[in-house]
């Protein structure tokens, strides 16, 4: 596969590390009451969709940017690749 | 026999090679295949279940039959097509699959007992009792099968890997290629064209057809000629492309040095292409497929389509006098070349009641082979006449044409699926091709020269457009125009055996019987029966058996559908995907700054992930590696050692809020770290579990030096930057990881100040009250080199790490040796290093091994609840917090001589061995000579409670029951004086 890294252009995959579900980006506040559940939830539960996937790919042999990857995991089509970055900035995350 | 004239072959030129412990000759341009059949060789080889004798089918790639062990010695190659291997002088092969020999082969019995042989005769016979399988069906059943064998030495040879970047890969050199190179090598664009054969040219070589003023293979050869003085285009012969992969890559095989006896120097064998294309042009062309009919297996019987191409490519006649079976007109260009070359052509039978008539053989019409004659080699066949006469006819050779497939097998890839076409009673490419891909010539099911050459041209100038590039088509040279007049005809009706798939001896009796027990679909049909899952993929036998199939059910064949094509087309040998990554270069190795010395010392190296790392340092005398070991750790306690830790993890950590981010990834507190000083981290995963730990040393406000183990260096620093760009976007912190930036050196024992002082600039104060434990400074030593100092522990003595930049470190250790030899300081390894921790009760990857948490490390309180850090709210549910949890434990055997067993389960004295009295295990296990006793760590249910208890370790692996008692981990100065002194 080959993945179009914002900065860098097309990159092979194989430069990648693959992590998954992207959204493993909305951490919940560890110092928020009750937040066991959302922890549990956050560490164990992924969706697993037949189509249209939002991933982290790591350009570990690279720039070493995290990226959001869009992908179709029936085709492997890809859609849309962004600096996760700019997808947690985007989502709320700061600091 | 070689025919008099013709051929694409060297005749000046004779080679000699052996095949069946005999020697022969042959040419330059031949193959294994047409040099035997020029040498009236047609037995090549014997089937895989009945062993029955066998000649080529075909003259490519789909060749079924004729499998030959190519070469010896650590080269030897099994189930080699010898349709395919180019013939060189000195070539030697045998025949597989056959004992004592080729011409009698005991295992032929099983042609006896084909009645009983039948598709899933495995499946029914071998079911019971169970037990019998090991011992006595499988031995069997495995002597008996299998084609080649293969070679236990290692491979001489050398693989490749590359890659290769183009605007549009043209796959297959037939007229189309050819054509669709010229219109985009001309445009201007980067072009491959890659062709499986090591003559390009595809069937233009096989053919005797004009295209313009001269024979195809002349226009071919000109074309050649053109293409490769375009510096825009590479020509790829001898390559497979054998899959098509995601977003345009494609995988090919280059046979770069399979033609020469032994590769070149400096040359490898083969090469493994990763071709990355915008557009693809696949001009495979197309695979003729046989007809079933009574015995028609025997050598001399084989494809029309090969029978023409011997005689026309290769001036090699398997036999003077031939017959022709055929459903359609292509049939009648193999009598007519056959017939033009002076070979005897005894007749044409067409299975079409209104033929068209031919030249100089007799036409039988409506005519049907029904039986075949000749133990080792055809000698004659039964047809079955329009008038329902029969008729014996004396022949040697037999060509068969059941109609032609278009090679459509890249097309499918990615999902795609072939589509019926009945005006050529084939499947040609149809819907989710892979994306870039379009498909030219004989593979789309256009089978005339003409609609090749358009078709390629057209095509390729297409796909130039697509992508910006403006191409002029060439003018169309003159080539035949012929329509495709076919009638399907799959099986001649019988009793006797008609085999489709030749390779597995699967035949039309044992499709019948699939159908019977209900494997219906093609690809139970095709599990069931193993039709098309020999080494050839079915490529002359899946059609022949889904149209059967299909005639069983009443569907029709596009109901009955294919099974799916997958990479690789044809077989690729593992070493070609290997490629150079074999044996020590199976992965990069990483030396540490101090190896060459290490070496100079005779020290043994240990792998270390990808590191080597020096084990121990053996002197004179010492009989074993303990005796070393053992001398290493009484030395660094006694006076002072020396290891290098380069290989620990380090990661930068820069930034205003660089405290505020470790304090997040560490689960205990270092937002109040002092500067200048260093603490113990531990990493948990976001699950709770222990992920890894080591230090951080606060060199500025805003500058940590974080150390990872060595194991875990990538991972921690790849879940940092997770944390930095998905977690907390906006905190100022930058990391680097430095691991190779910086040597790094131990130097531990009461006398490591004084050594040090004698390395650090005078400038430094290092005393105990100006450095003490947990200390960490830049400085200088040795007058002005650069360095970092951290007074850290991980043997429990007075211990420092110091490192200088990388370049220095070989200097470094030479002169901390110098410098140390009136303290008699040690150079230790791993190992002593290893005891040393144990000794000291220090967790290592042992016992951080992904299934434990803080508090079973003993470091329950080090996590923080006054702040959020990764891993800490599921570190405290209520499953990883029971009284009952396991705790790190120090253990010591009742005899101080008996060992530990790494990995012994800890169990109550006078219980039984079993999993439900077990309470915990051995983790960390070595002999101390600190305190002449063995030692071990392990985890224990409720260890902090057990104190002083008396155990016992078992192992059942090893027999070993050894008792023990539970003491701290903390075997040596648990109060820590030593490393404060």
């Amino acid at each position: 596969m080959i993945i179009h890294h914002p900065l860098l252009g097309p990159c092979d995959a194989q430069e990648f590390t693959y992590m998954g579900d992207a959204r493993l980006i909305d951490r919940p506040d560890g110092m928020a009451e009750g937040s066991d559940a959302a922890f549990h939830d956050y560490a164990y539960l992924r969706e697993n969709p037949a189509g249209e996937h939002r991933e982290l790919w790591f350009h570990e042999q690279g720039d070493r940017s995290w990226l959001v990857v869009t992908r179709n995991t029936l085709t492997h089509e890809i859609t849309q690749v962004e600096l996760a970055r700019d997808v947690a900035r985007k989502q709320g995350r700061s600091r | 026999m070689r025919l008099r004239t013709g051929g694409q072959i060297d005749r000046s030129t004779q080679i000699s090679f052996r095949f069946d412990n005999r020697w022969y000759k042959g040419h330059p341009g031949d193959t294994l295949a047409s040099a035997l059949l020029a040498n009236g060789v047609r037995l090549m080889g014997r089937s895989f279940k009945y062993h029955r004798p066998r000649g080529p089918l075909t003259a490519g790639s789909d060749e079924p039959n004729a499998l030959v062990e190519l070469r010896s010695g650590g080269r030897q190659e099994p189930n080699t097509r010898a349709t395919v291997i180019e013939l060189f002088d000195g070539l030697r092969a045998q025949p597989q699959n056959a004992w004592p020999s080729l011409s009698f082969d005991a295992l032929a019995i099983n042609d006896r007992l084909s009645p009983v042989l039948t598709a899933g005769f495995y499946y029914k016979t071998f079911m019971w009792p169970a037990a019998f399988w090991e011992k006595l069906y499988e031995p069997i059943i495995r002597r008996a099968a299998g084609l080649g064998s293969i070679t236990t030495k290692p491979d001489p040879d050398a693989y490749d890997k590359g890659f290769l970047h183009c605007d549009l890969l043209i796959i297959g050199a037939g007229p189309s290629g050819l054509m669709a190179a010229l219109t985009a090598g001309r445009a201007g664009a980067r072009v491959i064209l890659a062709d499986e054969d090591f003559r390009m040219g595809g069937r233009l070589n096989a053919e005797t057809f004009a295209i313009s003023d001269r024979a195809g293979s002349d226009w071919a050869a000109q074309t050649l000629a053109e293409l490769a003085t375009l510096p825009n285009l590479r020509l790829m012969p001898r390559t497979t492309v054998f899959g098509a992969f995601d977003h345009g890559i494609y995988g090919a095989v280059e046979r770069v040095s399979d033609h020469l006896p032994t590769p070149p120097m400096g040359k490898p064998r083969q090469t493994l292409w990763r071709i990355y294309t915008k557009r693809t042009l696949l001009c495979a062309g197309a695979l003729e497929r046989p007809i079933a009919f009574a015995k028609n297996d025997r050598p001399g019987i084989m494809t029309a389509s090969a029978l023409r191409a011997y005689v026309n490519r290769w001036a090699a006649a398997p036999a003077d006098t031939a017959a022709v079976f055929t459903n359609n007109d292509d049939g009648h260009r193999t009598a007519a070349d056959l017939i033009a070359k002076g070979v005897k052509v005894a007749a044409l039978i067409d299975t079409r009641p209104d033929a068209p008539t031919i030249a100089g053989t007799e036409l039988l019409a409506g005519a049907q082979v029904i039986d075949t004659s000749g133990r080792l080699g055809l000698t004659g066949i039964t047809v079955k006449l329009a008038n329902g006469e029969t008729r014996k006819i004396k022949t040697g050779a037999l060509g068969v044409s059941g109609g032609w497939n278009p090679t459509v097998a890249l097309t499918c890839h990615q999902r795609g699926r072939p589509a019926w076409d009945d005006s050529i009673a084939a499947f040609t490419p149809a819907g989710d091709l892979p994306p870039g891909m379009t498909v030219a010539g004989a593979a789309e099911g256009q089978f005339s020269t003409h609609a090749a050459l358009a078709g390629g041209a057209a095509k390729a100038a297409q796909a130039l457009d697509d992508l910006g590039i403006t191409a002029r088509t060439p003018d169309l040279p003159q080539a035949e125009d012929a329509p495709t007049k076919i009638t399907p005809f799959w099986h001649v009706k019988g009793d006797k055996r008609a085999w489709l798939d030749f390779q597995n001896d699967v035949t039309v009796k044992d499709v019948k019987l699939a159908h019977q027990e209900g494997f219906r679909a093609v690809e139970h049909l095709k599990r069931y029966t193993t039709l098309g899952m020999a080494t050839d993929q079915g490529k002359t036998s899946n059609m022949g058996g889904l149209a059967v199939m299909a005639e069983l059910t009443g569907a029709t064949i596009a109901q009955t559908g294919t099974t799916m094509f997958r990479p690789p087309y044809t077989p690729v040998a593992m070493g070609a995907l290997a490629g150079r990554s074999t044996g020590p270069d199976f992965r990069p190795t990483r030396l540490t700054p101090s190896h060459h010395w290490a070496k100079e010392q005779g020290a043994e190296f240990v792998e270390v992930g990808m590191w080597l790392r020096a084990q121990w340092f053996p002197r004179p005398g010492e009989k074993t590696w303990r005796d070393t070991v053992d001398r290493e750790v009484r030395a660094t306690r006694a006076s002072v050692g020396v290891c290098d830790v380069t290989t620990l993890g380090k990661i930068d950590v820069q930034g205003r809020d660089a405290a505020a981010f470790l304090n997040r990834i560490y689960c205990n507190g270092f937002a109040k770290l002092a500067v200048g000083r260093v603490r113990y981290g531990l990493m948990l995963r976001e699950d709770g579990i222990a992920f890894d730990d080591g230090t951080a040393a606060r060199l500025a406000e805003d500058h940590f030096v974080v150390t990872t183990t060595t194991a875990n260096a990538v991972a921690v620093y790849r879940h940092m930057e997770f944390a930095r760009q998905c977690l907390w976007p906006d905190m100022d912190v930058q990391l680097i990881s430095t691991t190779e930036a910086w040597a790094q050196y131990a130097i531990a024992g009461p006398n490591a100040r004084k050594l040090l002082q004698k390395l650090v600039d005078p400038a430094f104060d290092i005393s105990n009250d100006a450095f003490p434990f947990m200390a960490c400074a830049e400085l200088t030593i040795c007058n002005g080199c650069p360095a970092r100092l951290f007074r850290i522990s991980f043997s429990g003595e007075l211990a420092y790490e110091l490192a200088v930049p990388t370049r220095y470190g070989d200097a470094l250790i030479r002169r901390i040796m110098a410098e140390g030899t009136e303290f008699g300081v040690t150079p230790y390894g791993t190992e002593a290093l290893g005891v040393m921790r144990i000794e000291k009760g220090h967790a290592a990857g042992n016992e951080l091994n992904g299934q434990t948490t803080a508090l079973n490390l003993g470091m329950g309180r080090m996590v923080s609840d006054k702040k959020d850090s990764i891993g800490a709210v599921l570190s405290r549910r209520e499953g990883l917090n029971t009284p009952d949890a396991l705790k790190l434990v120090g253990l010591r055997p009742k005899d101080p001589q008996t060992r530990i067993p790494a990995g012994a389960h800890l169990l109550e004295t006078g219980t039984r061995t079993i999993a439900a009295h077990d309470l915990g295990y051995v983790t960390s296990a070595c002999y101390s000579p600190t305190l002449d006793s063995y030692i071990a760590l392990g985890f224990l249910k409720a260890g902090d409670t057990r104190m002083g208890q008396t155990l016992r370790a078992a192992s059942p692996l090893t027999g070993e029951d050894v008792p023990i008692e539970v003491t701290s981990p903390h075997f040596v100065d648990p109060e820590g004086e030593r490393l404060r002194a």
